[in-house]
């Protein structure tokens, strides 16, 4: 059986149907403000997968087919929360109030665009986290502080179904229950780890299962579906924050990409597999379902579209002005103060970036 | 005779193994069907089979671990790394077990397993993507670190470190995976584990280097040719074992010692190597040796990583103040 298509947690199904009433909170207007969100941040990483193709971003993570469980991640989250996101996390980020430069930024190396401070107020963020599974430890230093403050704010991290495989994952999991801490766990399980398919990481046929041995809530979500998706969040959210405790969410949902820039998809995944995936993807059945509904058009969304390219251009025009980084700044958020010899070393950086800026060498 | 990468050696290497050892294994993520995601074990699996070659769950301390375990029963296990920057997960196991188990036994148990893992920066590579930390490794008792620089050294080295009883830290300068080409001779020839290659005769320095900064040395060499500085440049590829004999003994003609790498600079290689010269050959010496490094900072991202990176004129530089400030 497709696993896209498995029962599970869903309101909307692929076709824009609705498989059980929606939830009291989802009126047409918070609707298609989640379907706006989502064809805002698929035009961005339609963009950024051009810019990379044209030098001028580095290595990309392409965060196609993921656009709901990020915008339900965004939305949910209040404000003092703390969200610990993995590098698909754009939308959720966005989402969330970091403007997109700062991705940009990110991914065209510079290391600025971790910088969410100061004109942002969610500076309590962590930045994203390459070396896999490692945030989930963070996460439950960072629940574990929040309930220390008793201050009834909930971390939340992300991780894809690769990450699971790891130890950082199962001992932050375990720790999480132990503990009993205000911590959400979401896993982006788009079916992929690069080349290895979710079957090859573990034997257990939910993800979610692996919440049973660390004694805490564990559910599986249509991940393409953002109903579904921000209900839970939110229901796993409201339970941290009255104490009763961790949630693992498994968000099902597809890599509609490459893994990356860098990576050749075609090499190891079937082309019916993907086309078959597209069908379940989380925009279109949105969008199925609010024309029925007539809260939407074609117009509408032509209209839509066409503001989105103009945002995204805008966007990318102020990414592109950016003054450079100072190639010495590596050294200067090294240390609070550097000694003698970095600081010699500083100097050596800069006179060797005037020297390779002018092009001549005496 | 066709030339061909590095990366093409270490494949055909891998490839020359698997068909005349049995015991060999080669384990990691991604390494079946895509081949490694720099594409170095591709086609092993199709001619070797998923039980000689498997795709691991996404976990480096289990790959570490389960490389360790392979290596007790006499499978000779070659386990991939993506990147050396997610060793770290796997470290107890290479620190506490893989360069242990012949001493904590008394030689009853080897780890004869292999390590591989690409290092460096120079291709814009997102963070952790870069790191050269080849001293970390060296300075463990029980392990080995072994860096080649060249198509034919990569081939025949690491067929030397599949054969060996002990544990290797194979480390690949992934920048030069495909820009340095060579023809190789596929005849399962291995190369020694114990000696530095020669790559240029010279009269006036000594210079010692590895893995991707062997190119602008030898660029480097050249420039300096140019201007009347003979450099003698000799790629250490083992990291460790040193061969300082080699070394003190191209000292013995030109008397001065130039070490470039691309690591920090603090505790780096250089240092030992320095430090053993001013022990060993101090007499020999005609200036105070010097580094060419990288700084102690953390690899920026690609924006500025080229500042970073140890360009041919930082060597020129180094090499004219140790030559002609010390006549
Ligand atoms: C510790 C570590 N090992 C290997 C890598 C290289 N790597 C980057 S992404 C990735 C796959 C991650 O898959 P998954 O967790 O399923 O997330 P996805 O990228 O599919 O969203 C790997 C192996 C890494 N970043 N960190």
């Amino acid at each position: 059986m497709n696993v896209l298509a498995m029962p599970m947690h869903r309101f909307i199904d692929h076709r824009g149907k609705l498989v059980k009433p929606l939830p009291e909170w989802a009126d047409l207007m918070t609707l298609k403000g989640f379907y706006c969100d989502m064809v805002l941040t698929r035009t961005y990483d339609n963009k950024a997968v051009a810019l990379q193709r044209t030098g001028k971003l580095g290595t990309y993570p392409s965060h196609l087919g993921s656009e709901a469980i990020g915008i339900a991640i965004g939305r949910a989250l209040k404000k003092s929360d703390v969200f610990i996101p993995y590098y698909r996390d754009l939308p959720a980020l966005w989402a969330r109030g970091i403007g997109m430069e700062k991705n940009l930024q990110y991914w065209g190396g510079d290391e600025r665009g971790s910088d969410f401070s100061p004109d942002e107020e969610r500076c309590r963020d962590l930045p994203f986290c390459v070396p896999i599974a490692t945030q989930c430890t963070h996460a439950v230093g960072v629940a574990a502080a929040l309930k220390i403050q008793g201050n009834h704010n909930v971390a939340l991290v992300t991780c894809g179904d690769g990450a699971t495989s790891k130890g950082d994952f199962l001992e932050s999991l375990n720790c999480a229950g132990a503990w009993n801490i205000p911590l959400v766990f979401v896993i982006n399980n788009n079916q992929w780890a690069i080349s290895v398919p979710r079957a090859i990481q573990c034997g257990a046929e939910l993800l979610s299962d692996k919440a049973k041995g660390a004694g805490i809530e564990g559910i599986t979500v249509d991940g393409n579906d953002v109903v579904a998706m921000f209900d839970i969040v939110t229901m796993s959210l409201d339970h941290a924050r009255k104490g009763k405790g961790a949630t693992l969410i498994e968000a099902v949902s597809y890599r509609l990409s490459d893994h990356t820039t860098a990576d050749d998809a075609s090499r190891y995944r079937s082309e019916d597999e993907l086309q078959q995936a597209w069908e379940f993807e989380p925009i279109k059945r949105l969008k199925t379902f609010l024309i029925e509904q007539g809260a939407w058009s074609e117009q509408d969304d032509i209209s839509w579209q066409a503001h989105c390219k103009e945002v995204i251009e805008t966007v990318v025009d102020h990414y592109l002005s950016m003054t450079p980084q100072a190639p010495e700044s590596a050294f200067d958020f090294l240390y609070e103060q550097l000694s003698e010899d970095l600081l010699s070393q500083r100097d050596l950086i800069i006179n060797k970036a005037m020297r390779m800026q002018g092009g001549n060498h005496g | 005779m066709a030339e061909v990468t590095l990366l093409d050696a270490i494949n055909m290497a891998l490839h020359y193994e698997m068909a005349h050892d049995q015991n060999v294994v080669v384990l990691g993520e991604d390494v079946g069907d895509n081949g490694g995601v720099f594409r170095a074990t591709v086609g092993l699996k199709e001619k070797y089979g998923c039980k000689r070659v498997i795709d691991s769950p996404l976990a480096e301390a289990l790959i570490g671990g389960v490389t360790v375990g392979m290596a007790t029963q006499g499978l000779r296990p070659v386990a991939e790394f993506q990147f050396q920057g997610f060793v770290f997960p796997a470290m107890e196991h290479l620190v506490c077990h893989a360069a242990r188990m012949r001493n904590r036994t008394r030689g009853r148990l080897t780890c004869p397993a292999v390590f591989r893992a690409p290092f460096g920066g120079g291709i814009h590579a997102p963070e952790h993507h870069s790191e050269s930390v080849e001293a970390l490794f060296a300075h463990i008792p029980g392990i080995s670190v072994v860096i080649p620089s060249s198509p034919q050294r990569a081939y025949g080295l690491l067929l030397a470190a599949i054969r060996s009883n002990d544990p290797i830290m194979f480390f690949e300068p992934k920048r030069i995976y495909r820009t340095v080409k060579s023809t190789v001779i596929d005849n399962g020839e291995a190369l020694p584990l114990n000696t530095c290659f020669t790559l240029r005769k010279g009269r006036d320095l000594t210079l010692v280097t590895w893995g991707a900064c062997v190119v602008e040395s030898l660029q480097a060499a050249q420039t300096l040719s140019e201007l009347g500085i003979e450099a003698e440049v000799i790629d250490l590829a083992t990291i460790k074992p040193i061969d300082m004999a080699s070394i003190i003994k191209s000292l013995e003609k030109t008397g001065r010692l130039l070490v470039v790498h691309e690591a920090c600079k603090t505790c780096g290689v250089g240092a030992e190597i320095i430090a053993r010269i001013s022990e060993q050959a101090m007499c020999l010496l005609k200036a105070p040796p010097r580094r060419v490094t990288g700084t102690d900072t953390i690899m920026p991202y690609y924006k500025n990583e080229d500042y970073f990176m140890i360009q041919e004129d930082d060597i020129v530089d180094a090499a004219k103040m140790l030559v002609e400030g010390w006549k």
